[in-house]
């Protein structure tokens, strides 16, 4: 098959959420040999491009967000270690450390948010829920990370946000990472408030604001 | 006469609640349910249940539950701060309180959300007493001047010094429990006769899906064993949470309210619950949780029918909205929550005065849905046949144009068959524009204030107000607070 026309299938498989045939069309384009960096970024990256601007002008709800980026991530966990075997230095688009706060056992948001940052090409470090917030610090500096996104979905919960800030600040950490907030009691203003990087309404938003603190943004 | 007919709407077949309730039963034999609580899971061993491999995931065989089932009453009394008047929930009887444990509060003034304070909640609370349609209180407002570790306590200590109304309320945190009972034993003077006539109710939560935490399971077993109703509040959220059919979130919830059920009567047979509920459709755009959907209260109508046809008291959250301002919006999510939840019939219905969600408490709309409340109470008395003949003897009297104003008999009834609510508006256009204009919200905020300084609070005798403030101060001090927002 031309090249060009994989990569519309795999585009399309990305926007339709079809999570078989966007790993099956991975696995066709290594057997026909395409550089697999290319095929990422031709193939894939338009379909999930295209899958947030569709959430963006509201046709695609959640279920179709989080589809696509599943099948986004299937495609890549075919694609990634072929690159890494042919040792061209994966072009990762930044690290992130993510997980909810200490206390807070919610994490459908941060779900989502770590998935479309994994979809987006971001290396992603999931924590999961109720994470220790030294454990936060522990992981972003053991993988050199440069974000560490912090969620919370109960007023009680959010101050560990503050708190997290405040510990990187003790130990003088803070000017080596980006701190983003998200959950639903928080707002840009508690963003602000609390001295963080940055706060995003959802999943797609936290995408973009990734982007513009790290200065990776792709052309559209 | 004719007897009336009670309106009742069933929204599930008879065929489709066994269903339901069959699947649910297979759900926790063979899925089980992951209990955090050791004393918990150590009542369900040692009633048969199995405990899975990682030591939490109790696995109960139906007729455990089948047994425990047959353990719950059917029916509870509550009673009133004064132990004097009581309140049948069970039936069909229906009960309105206000949402519980808002974590903002609409400023009438701004117009904006802001986090409550006390004499918000003393507002609140004082409000709710005196408002008619609304039979039980709830602890609405999570004060924000308190410290968060005497948050609970904190709230009963309000509503059971400026309200008689059995109270609705919960802990969100394991050490709250005992001393929110010593002021519940404080108020009815000894734990025997708080057992006899129970004051409040405990809202717990299991975790979607299929746990019970920690909090919650202990809340239950504390609550069984001071014979105050439990109200199991499942609360999976379509989609996200739980199945995105009506169904399949039936079937997590009654799976879940069981397990709690379970936990409830083998820590005292025979204490009581409440099947109820707070689930809802979820926004697949926002992430929301909208209580105002449709759907959101399909699944409340279905869940209350199954949790009768299983013989136990029901509750949900309805007569609530999602607007942000007391708006269109508000008024219609509202009225079609509360009238659909009379109309099934669910006895304790949760929700008043609440917009965004569950999030947000306001004074004037819990005004006006005391009236949408009464609207709904009203529409499930049903029509009543008052008389034998009903209009024959007015022509037989009077001829045939008979002075229906002037005549006795409309005196006689007007009042039990046409209820008025002041501050729904329904004089005449000229007389709106003379009296300024105002909208409903305009007229709420008026209205608040005037009855709030016309009436004076409703608290407790001395001595019994006494032992509450210093059990209250006494935990407050634990937690570094030598003196409380307010003095009563």
């Amino acid at each position: 098959m031309e090249k060009e026309k994989i990569f519309v299938l795999m585009s399309q498989a990305i926007i339709e959420g079809q999570q078989e045939e966007a790993v099956r069309l991975a696995r066709e384009a290594l057997e026909l040999k395409l550089d697999p960096a290319e095929v990422i970024e031709k193939g894939y990256v338009p379909g999930i491009q295209k899958v947030g601007e569709l959430w963006e002008k509201g046709e695609y709800f959640l279920p179709e967000l989080i589809s696509s980026s599943e099948a986004m991530k299937a495609a890549m966990a075919i694609l990634e270690p072929e690159i890494k075997k042919q040792d061209q230095g994966l072009r990762a688009r930044g690290k992130v450390v993510i997980g909810t706060v200490e206390g807070d056992i919610h994490d459908i948001g941060k779900n989502i948010v770590a998935s479309m940052l994994q979809a987006s090409g971001f290396e992603v470090f999931d924590l999961g829920a109720d994470v220790k917030l030294e454990k936060f610090i522990e992981k972003a500096e053991e993988v050199k990370a440069d974000i560490i996104g912090l969620s919370a979905l109960l007023t009680t919960t959010m101050i560990g946000q503050k708190r997290l800030i405040e510990l990187l600040q003790q130990l003088e950490l803070r000017e080596r990472y980006k701190v983003i907030v998200g959950g639903a009691p928080v707002t840009a203003r508690w963003a602000k408030d609390i001295g963080a990087d940055g706060y995003a309404e959802n999943a797609v938003a936290a995408v973009h604001l990734v982007e513009q603190l790290l200065g990776t943004k792709r052309e559209r | 006469m004719i007897p009336p007919v009670r309106p009742k709407v069933n929204i599930l077949s008879q065929e489709l609640v066994h269903k339901i309730i069959d699947e649910a039963l297979i759900l926790l034999e063979r899925i089980g349910v992951f209990v955090e609580n050791e004393e918990a899971r150590t009542l369900l061993a040692e009633a048969g249940a199995k405990i899975g491999q990682n030591g939490q995931r109790v696995y109960l065989p139906p007729d455990l539950v089948k047994s425990c089932l047959e353990k719950a009453p059917r029916t509870i009394h509550l009673y009133d701060r004064e132990g004097k008047r009581a309140f049948l929930v069970g039936g069909d009887e229906v009960h309105f309180n206000p949402g519980s444990a808002a974590i903002n509060f609409l400023d009438a003034e701004t117009q904006s959300l802001r986090p409550p304070v006390t004499e918000d909640l003393i507002k609140l609370t004082r409000l709710t007493e005196l408002l008619p349609h609304l039979d039980f209180q709830s602890t609405s407002l999570v004060p924000s001047d308190v410290p968060q570790e005497i948050a609970d306590s904190y709230r009963l200590y309000v509503a059971l010094l400026f309200s008689s109304k059995p109270v609705v309320t919960g802990t969100f945190r394991r050490e709250s429990f005992k001393i929110m009972k010593d002021m519940l034993v404080a108020v009815r003077g000894s734990e025997a006769e708080l057992k006899a006539k129970p004051l409040a109710i405990f809202d717990a939560c299991p975790s979607p899906p299929l746990k019970w935490s920690d909090l919650t399971a202990q809340s239950l077993i504390d609550a069984a064993r001071c014979g105050q109703p439990s109200e199991l509040i499942s609360m999976g959220l379509t989609g996200a949470t739980s199945p995105i059919t009506i169904t399949g979130t039936l079937v997590q919830h009654v799976a879940e309210n069981l397990a709690g059920l379970v936990i409830v009567e083998l820590a005292e047979p025979g204490a009581p619950v409440i099947f109820g509920g707070s689930p809802s459709s979820f926004d697949l755009r926002y992430g929301t949780t909208p209580m105002g959907a449709i759907e959101t209260m399909m699944i409340d109508m279905a869940a209350a029918q199954i949790g009768k046809e299983l013989g136990l008291p029901t509750h949900a959250y309805m007569g609530l909205s999602d607007a942000k301002i007391i708006d269109y919006q508000a008024g219609l999510e509202t009225s079609n929550g509360a009238l659909l939840a009379a109309l099934a019939g669910i006895n304790v219905v949760s929700g008043p005065g609440m917009l965004a969600f569950e999030s947000t408490q306001s004074l004037e709309k819990l005004l006006i849905d005391d009236a949408i409340c009464g609207q709904a109470l009203r529409l499930i008395e049903g029509i009543v046949q008052r008389d034998e003949p009903m209009a024959l003897f007015f022509f037989e009297q009077q001829g045939e144009w008979p002075n229906f104003l002037a005549h006795p008999h409309t005196r006689k009834w007007h009042r039990q068959e046409h209820r008025y609510f002041p501050i729904l508006d329904r004089n005449t256009y000229e007389a709106w524009v003379a009296a300024g204009r105002k909208d409903i919200a305009q007229r709420a905020k008026e209205e608040v204030r005037r009855l709030l300084a016309s009436c004076s609070p409703s608290l407790p005798p001395l001595d019994i107000l006494k032992e509450l403030t210093s059990l209250m101060n006494r935990e407050a001090s634990l937690f570094g607070l030598e003196s409380l927002p307010f003095s009563a």
